[in-house]
C-alpha cells in the first residue's frame, strides 16, 4: 500500500510541475491543486500506514494498552489543507485580477513589471506614479 | 515571566485587530498603529536584555512538555532579530503616515503590516518546524496582500509571480517536513538536532536538507533561485518595498542559518559546500545585476541578493567568527537595506521618479536626504568606520582564517563594485542637474502648506534614526559584535539551546 501510494505521490508531483511550467495562469492552479494534494498525501504515507486502533485510551488508564494509531500526521495534514484552501482562493482571485488588468494569462506576455527589452529607461510601472506612490492622505 | 517570549507575536496580532476595528477612523487608525509599534518595540527589547542577561528563554504553549507541544524559545539569535524587526516595524509605521494613501488605510493595510510582523516574529521565535512552516504561510499571506495593495498593472504583474515561486517553495518546505518527520519522528528543532543522528540512511536525510536548502533558499533568494525578487519587489508603495526587503528575506536566512546549524550538521562537508558556492555566486550575480539597472528600487532590490549571500557565505564557513559576522551582517543589512529603501521613497516624492534619467539635483535642492543617503549606501558598500565596514570585515576575515580564499576575494570585490552602483544612483540622482523636462511634472505634494512640516517629519524622522542605529554600530561595534558573537556561540553549540528546549532532561 505504501508503494503503491509513494508511486502515486511521484505521479501528483511529476503532473503538478509540468502543469506549472506550461506557461498558462489557468493550468499553474491546476497544478497547484494537484501539487498540494500531492505533498498532504506525501506526508500521510510519510507518517506511516498502520491498521491499528484509533488513538484513544480509557478514561482511567495512563497509557494505552494496544499500539495506537498516529494521529499527528492528520493533524498536519488538516492544517495543510485548510491554508492550502485559504491561498487557492486567495490565487485564483489574484489571477482574476491580473487577467482583468493584463488581458492575458500566459506567462510569457506577462512583462508589465519586467524590464523592457533593449534598454529599460522607463517601464509600464510609472504609469503608477500618480497612483499608489503618492504622499499620506490622511491628513495626519 | 516566561510569557516575554510570547508577546513579540501577540502584541502585532492584538494591534492588527486593533487597527483593523479603527478602519473607519484613519486619524485614531494611525496614532494606534504607532503606539502599537512603540510598545512591541518596549517588549521586543526587554526580550533581547532579558535574554542577553539570563541566556535563552523558552515556554512550553500550553504546558505540553517539551518534544510532544510547541516550544517557542528565543535565544540571542532569535532575540536579536525580534529586536531588529520591532525597530524596522516602528520605522516603516512611521513613514506609512507620509507616504500610504486614505484608499490603502480603508482597504486594510494597517492590520496586514502588523500581521506580516507578527508572522515574521513567531517565524523568529518558534522552536517547531510545522509551527514555522505556519507562521511562513502568515507572513507570506499579509505579504501577498500587501503587494498587489493598490492593483497597479505591475504590482499585480509582479504578484502574481511572487505568489506562484512563493507557493511552489512553501509546498518544498512541507514536503521536506512530512519526510523529516517519517524519518525521525519528531518535529521539534531540538529533539530533531538528536534524532537526525540515529537515522540509518544519512543519504536520504541529505536529500531532505537539499529540499530544505532549497525551500529556504527561494525564500531568501540565493543564486540561482532568486528571480521572483527584483520583478516584484520595486512595485508597491515603498513603505511596503521596505517592509519586505528588510525582513521577508532575511526570515529565509534565519530559517537557513537555524536548520543547517541545529539540525543538518551531519555532513557539513557536502551541505555546507554547496551553501559556500550558492553564497557566492549570489554574491557576485546579485552585484552584476545592479549594474544593468537604471530604477533606484530595482538597483536595490538586487543589491538585497548580493547582500543574502554575505551571509550565506557566513554560514557556509561555520566558524563561530563566520557566524558572528553574518549575524552581524544581517543586523547591519536589515537596518540599511530597508533605510535605502525609505530613502528611495522620498528621492521619489522629492524628484518625481525612481527612474534615474529622470531625476537629479537632489544634492543642490534637498541636503538633509543627501546627507542621509550617503551614509547609508557607503554602509552598504562597507566604507569604515560604517555598520557595513565591520560586517563585512568580520565574513572575510572569517573566511581568511577557514582558507577560503576564492570566497574572501569575491567578497572584497563584490564591495568595490556595490561602491560602484552606489555611486551610479549618487551621480545620477543626486550631482546631476534635474532635467528641465520633467521637473515641472515633479509632484509637490499637494498637502497644503501647514501639513507639509508634519508630512516631512514622518517621511524623515525614521530614515535618521536609522542612520544613527547605523552610525552608532559603526562607531560603536563592540556591544553589538560580542551579541552577534554570543548568538554565533549559541548556534555553534546546539547543545546550548537543545538544553533549553527540552530541559536538559534528555
Amino acid at each position: 500500500m505504501e508503494t503503491l501510494l509513494s508511486v502515486i505521490c511521484g505521479f501528483m508531483a511529476a503532473a503538478s510541475i509540468y502543469l506549472m511550467l506550461s506557461g498558462n495562469l489557468i493550468r499553474f492552479i491546476f497544478g497547484l491543486v494537484l501539487a498540494t494534494n500531492g505533498v498532504n498525501l506525501l506526508i500521510f504515507v510519510a507518517g506511516r500506514l498502520s491498521q491499528t486502533r484509533p488513538p484513544l485510551i480509557d478514561p482511567d488508564a495512563v497509557m494505552a494498552a494496544q499500539p495506537l494509531a498516529n494521529a499527528l500526521p492528520q493533524a498536519l495534514i488538516l492544517t495543510a489543507i485548510v491554508i492550502g484552501f485559504a491561498l487557492l482562493t486567495f490565487v485564483f482571485i489574484l489571477f482574476y485580477r491580473a487577467f482583468q488588468a493584463l488581458s492575458t494569462v500566459e506567462t510569457e506576455l506577462m512583462r508589465e513589471s519586467e524590464p523592457q527589452e533593449g534598454g529599460n529607461t522607463e517601464h509600464g510601472g510609472q504609469a503608477g506614479v500618480a497612483g499608489i506612490h503618492g504622499p499620506g492622505g490622511e491628513g495626519a | 515571566m516566561n510569557w516575554l517570549v510570547v508577546l513579540p507575536v501577540i502584541v502585532p496580532f492584538a494591534m492588527a485587530a486593533i487597527t483593523l476595528c479603527l478602519r473607519n477612523h484613519l486619524r485614531l487608525q494611525g496614532r494606534a498603529a504607532i503606539f502599537g509599534a512603540l510598545v512591541h518595540l518596549v517588549v521586543c527589547m526587554t526580550l533581547l536584555t532579558r535574554v542577553a542577561k539570563t541566556g535563552i528563554v523558552t515556554i512550553q504553549i500550553g504546558s505540553w512538555p517539551a518534544p510532544f507541544g510547541i516550544t517557542l524559545a528565543a535565544d540571542h539569535f532569535s532575540a536579536i532579530l525580534v529586536a531588529v524587526t520591532a525597530i524596522l516595524g516602528l520605522a516603516v509605521t512611521a513613514y506609512s503616515r507620509a507616504e500610504i494613501r486614505a484608499g490603502m488605510l480603508a482597504v486594510g493595510y494597517q492590520p496586514l503590516l502588523h500581521i506580516l510582523i507578527g508572522g515574521v516574529c513567531g517565524a523568529f521565535l518558534t522552536g517547531d518546524l510545522f509551527n514555522l512552516y505556519v507562521w511562513f504561510e502568515v507572513m507570506l499571506m499579509a505579504s501577498f496582500g500587501l503587494l498587489v495593495m493598490g492593483g497597479e498593472k505591475d504590482q499585480l504583474d509582479g504578484g502574481v509571480k511572487y505568489v506562484m515561486i512563493n507557493l511552489f517553495a512553501t509546498l518544498l518546505f512541507i514536503s521536506g517536513i512530512g519526510l523529516l518527520y517519517g524519518m525521525t519522528g519528531t518535529l521539534n528543532m531540538a529533539d530533531l538536532h538528536f534524532a537526525v543522528q540515529q537515522v540509518e540512511h544519512k543519504g536520504l536525510l541529505t536529500a531532505v536538507a537539499a529540499l530544505f536548502m532549497t525551500a529556504f533558499g527561494i525564500k531568501a533568494g540565493i543564486f540561482p533561485l532568486f528571480f521572483w525578487l527584483p520583478v516584484s519587489y520595486h512595485t508597491p508603495p515603498v513603505a511596503v518595498s521596505t517592509i519586505m526587503a528588510g525582513l521577508l528575506t532575511k526570515v529565509g536566512v534565519y530559517a537557513l542559518i537555524r536548520m543547517f546549524t541545529l539540525v543538518f550538521i551531519f555532513d557539513i562537508a557536502y551541505t555546507h559546500g554547496i551553501l559556500l558556492a550558492a553564497g557566492v555566486l549570489t554574491m557576485i550575480v546579485g552585484v552584476l545585476g545592479t549594474a544593468a539597472f537604471y530604477e533606484i528600487r530595482r538597483i536595490l532590490s538586487f543589491h538585497i541578493i548580493s547582500q543574502v549571500g554575505y551571509m550565506i557565505l557566513g554560514l557556509a564557513l561555520f566558524t563561530p567568527l563566520a557566524l558572528t559576522g553574518a549575524v552581524f551582517f544581517l543586523v547591519h543589512n536589515m537596518i540599511v537595506k530597508a533605510n535605502l529603501f525609505l530613502i528611495s521613497g522620498v528621492c521619489r516624492q522629492k524628484a518625481g521618479s525612481f527612474e534615474l534619467a529622470r531625476i537629479g539635483g537632489l544634492y543642490k535642492n534637498h541636503g538633509l536626504i543627501t546627507i542621509l543617503f550617503f551614509i547609508s549606501a557607503f554602509s552598504l558598500a562597507g566604507f569604515p568606520p560604517l555598520s557595513g565596514f565591520w560586517a563585512k570585515f568580520l565574513v572575510i576575515r572569517a573566511g581568511l582564517e577557514a582558507k577560503a580564499y576564492v570566497a574572501a576575494a569575491a567578497a572584497i570585490v563584490v564591495g568595490l563594485l556595490t561602491t560602484y552602483s552606489m555611486t551610479k544612483i549618487w551621480a545620477e540622482a543626486f550631482w546631476k542637474p534635474a532635467p528641465a523636462a520633467e521637473s515641472e511634472s515633479a509632484p509637490e505634494p499637494e498637502n497644503a502648506a501647514q501639513g507639509r512640516e508634519r508630512y516631512d517629519f514622518w517621511l524623515y524622522a525614521p530614515i535618521v534614526v536609522l542612520v544613527i542605529l547605523t552610525l552608532a554600530m559603526g562607531l560603536a561595534p563592540a556591544p553589538f559584535v560580542n551579541l552577534a558573537g554570543s548568538a554565533a556561540h549559541e548556534l555553534m553549540n546546539p547543545g546550548i539551546y537543545v538544553d533549553a528546549v527540552l530541559g536538559g532532561g534528555r
